[in-house]
């Protein structure tokens, strides 16, 4: 067991709780003094939040494989999510058991290490295998829509989140301050905050819609949640990643853009199935993938460009 | 006594991990549900776990208050099928078909007088997964006979999926449970109760999102 919460990343914790507990005072403050405003939701969002990150810190303190575990965890889930939301053909029940086998052979090349089959894994060889068992399975019609939703949802919740768990274990030129952990933290912290941002920021001045898909997304909330977490991942760059301050920067912007294309990814999801959520394992936030959409591919996106720059 | 810790272990160490992880129950209404017998439970019908996932809302505790109504051909053809189905998951057994010398439905009259909660499935057998069947004549009867009764309609999404009948594999699926208000025959006035009750399941069904499945070859129908 390797205990993979390094003192930055003790700290960053510490400050994440921090935000935290200041959120949920001036819920519980704004909640005695509207009484008549509902904030229910609002207290459910930030209740589950603070289970989130207690059993994100609880898996650090057990150190790497813990981690890896708990994002494939994360992963079937997400799957599991996905596979109830969209619809599927009886013949295909079979088959998607084989779809979720996918899950721990994904995270099995990410604990030894395997890039290169980690790599191709999923978009070699479940590609292949999907497609055939399909056929075995002897019915034509419906057969391409089949395939691609089950190949895409694997991509989405397995391939490219087991990204996340590779951070932990991929080599690099030159060492990291925080280890591998310390570019997860980064990734999820500034993924997460981005969220929050945009939303404020939209909230704030918001007029201008980026797309039908989600009527609540202004580009003044885009732009200046892309500017607010460029500017945190430059501040916070030096003590959790080898970047220096262009680099920094780049990585930045690169999560808030792709955050928010992966967030209307998972909307528009939603919006063609005629749902509003896509579970409700999470209380006051809906399903997994609400949690996850804006990782989804921001997640492989940080992994090739820190690997491009600094991977060994 | 032996059957009662048979069923709280097969309860922790095979239904709870499998409907937790393996599947994960998500239940709406669960404060409709009712506590303390006499009460009936209705649900729709479509696979094998239907009965152990309203089972498990129940606490250990309340367990051996439920009491599922069971096909007598199915579950008592073998002699250790029988044992299990009678004492581990405490079924009342009734007899679909065949002479009829009494009331078929008398051990469920039995079950309620002693105030048990009992479980029914008003279509009769699993049907099509994620279809819910015509409502058969049974529950009619029982409302009639016991009209102070509560019966809660219960609509499961997703166990047909997950394990449907003519198929002992599990896949794995999110699965929804709506508990609806309890009603008695009392208060509500029709003359088809069983035909109240499944326009109840439709409505619960109709008011939100459900990955049905994809009809096969809709162009030869067309």
């Amino acid at each position: 067991m390797d205990n993979i919460l390094t003192d930055p990343i003790w700290l960053g914790m510490f400050g994440v709780y921090a935000v935290l507990g200041t959120a949920a005072a001036s819920i519980l403050l704004l909640k005695n003094r509207l009484k008549d405003k509902d904030f229910s939701e609002l207290v459910a969002r930030t209740k589950t939040w603070g289970y989130i990150i207690l059993m994100a810190t609880v898996v650090l303190a057990l150190g790497t494989k813990a981690a890896i575990i708990a994002i494939g965890f994360i992963s079937f889930l997400a799957l599991k999510e996905y596979f109830t939301l969209v619809p599927t053909r009886k013949v295909d029940r079979r088959v998607l058991l084989w779809a979720y086998l996918c899950v721990p052979i994904q995270y099995y090349w990410v604990f030894i290490g395997w890039y290169g089959l980690f790599i191709i894994f999923i978009p070699v060889y479940a590609l292949l295998f999907i497609a055939f068992r399909l056929i075995l399975a002897g019915e034509t019609s419906g057969y391409i829509k089949s395939v691609g939703t089950m190949h895409w949802g694997l991509m989405l919740t397995v391939f490219n989140l087991s990204h996340l768990a590779f951070l932990l274990v991929m080599p690099t030129t030159v060492e990291l301050p925080a280890g591998g952990a310390g570019l997860l933290f980064y990734v999820l912290f500034l993924t997460q905050f981005n969220d929050v941002a945009q939303y404020f920021w939209g909230k704030l001045f918001g007029k201008h819609q980026v797309t039908e898909i989600s009527p609540g997304k202004s580009w003044e909330g885009l732009i200046g949640g892309i500017c607010t977490t460029t500017v945190l991942a430059i501040i916070l760059a030096p003590f959790y990643t080898p970047f220096t301050w262009p680099y920094a920067m780049a990585a930045g912007a690169l999560i808030a853009s792709v955050g928010f294309i992966g967030d209307v990814t998972i909307s528009a999801v939603k919006r063609d199935l005629g749902t509003k959520d896509s579970g409700s394992l999470l209380p006051g936030h809906g399903g997994v993938l609400d949690r996850l959409d804006s990782l989804t591919l921001a997640a492989p996106l940080f992994l090739h460009f820190t690997r491009y720059f600094f991977g060994g | 006594m032996l059957g009662r810790a048979l069923q709280i272990l097969f309860f922790c160490l095979i239904v709870k991990p499998v409907l937790l992880i393996i599947l994960g129950v998500r239940v709406k209404g669960h404060e409709n549900l009712p506590e303390d017998g006499p009460a009936i439970l209705i649900a729709n019908h479509n696979s094998h776990l239907d009965t152990l996932v309203l089972m498990n809302m129940y606490s250990l505790r309340n367990l051996r208050k439920l009491r599922p109504v069971a096909a007598a051909d199915y579950f008592m053809k073998t002699p250790l099928r029988a044992w299990l189905s009678t004492n581990v998951i405490n079924i009342i057994p009734i007899a679909r078909k065949g002479k009829r010398t009494s009331d078929p439905l008398e051990p469920i009259y039995d079950a309620l007088d002693n105030d048990q909660i009992v479980i029914f499935y008003p279509e009769g057998s699993r049907g099509e997964p994620e279809k819910i069947a015509d409502f058969k004549r049974g529950i009619s009867i029982l409302a009639e006979k016991y009209p102070d009764v509560s019966v809660a309609p219960i609509l499961t999404f997703g166990l047909g999926k997950a394990l449907p009948k003519g198929d002992p594999v599990i896949v794995p699926f999110f699965v929804d449970v709506i508990v609806d208000k309890p009603c008695k025959f009392k208060d509500c006035k029709t003359d088809d109760f069983s035909e109240f009750l499944e326009q109840k399941l439709k409505t619960l069904k109709n008011g939100q999102y459900f990955a049905d499945y994809i009809e096969e070859n809709p162009l030869v129908d067309a």
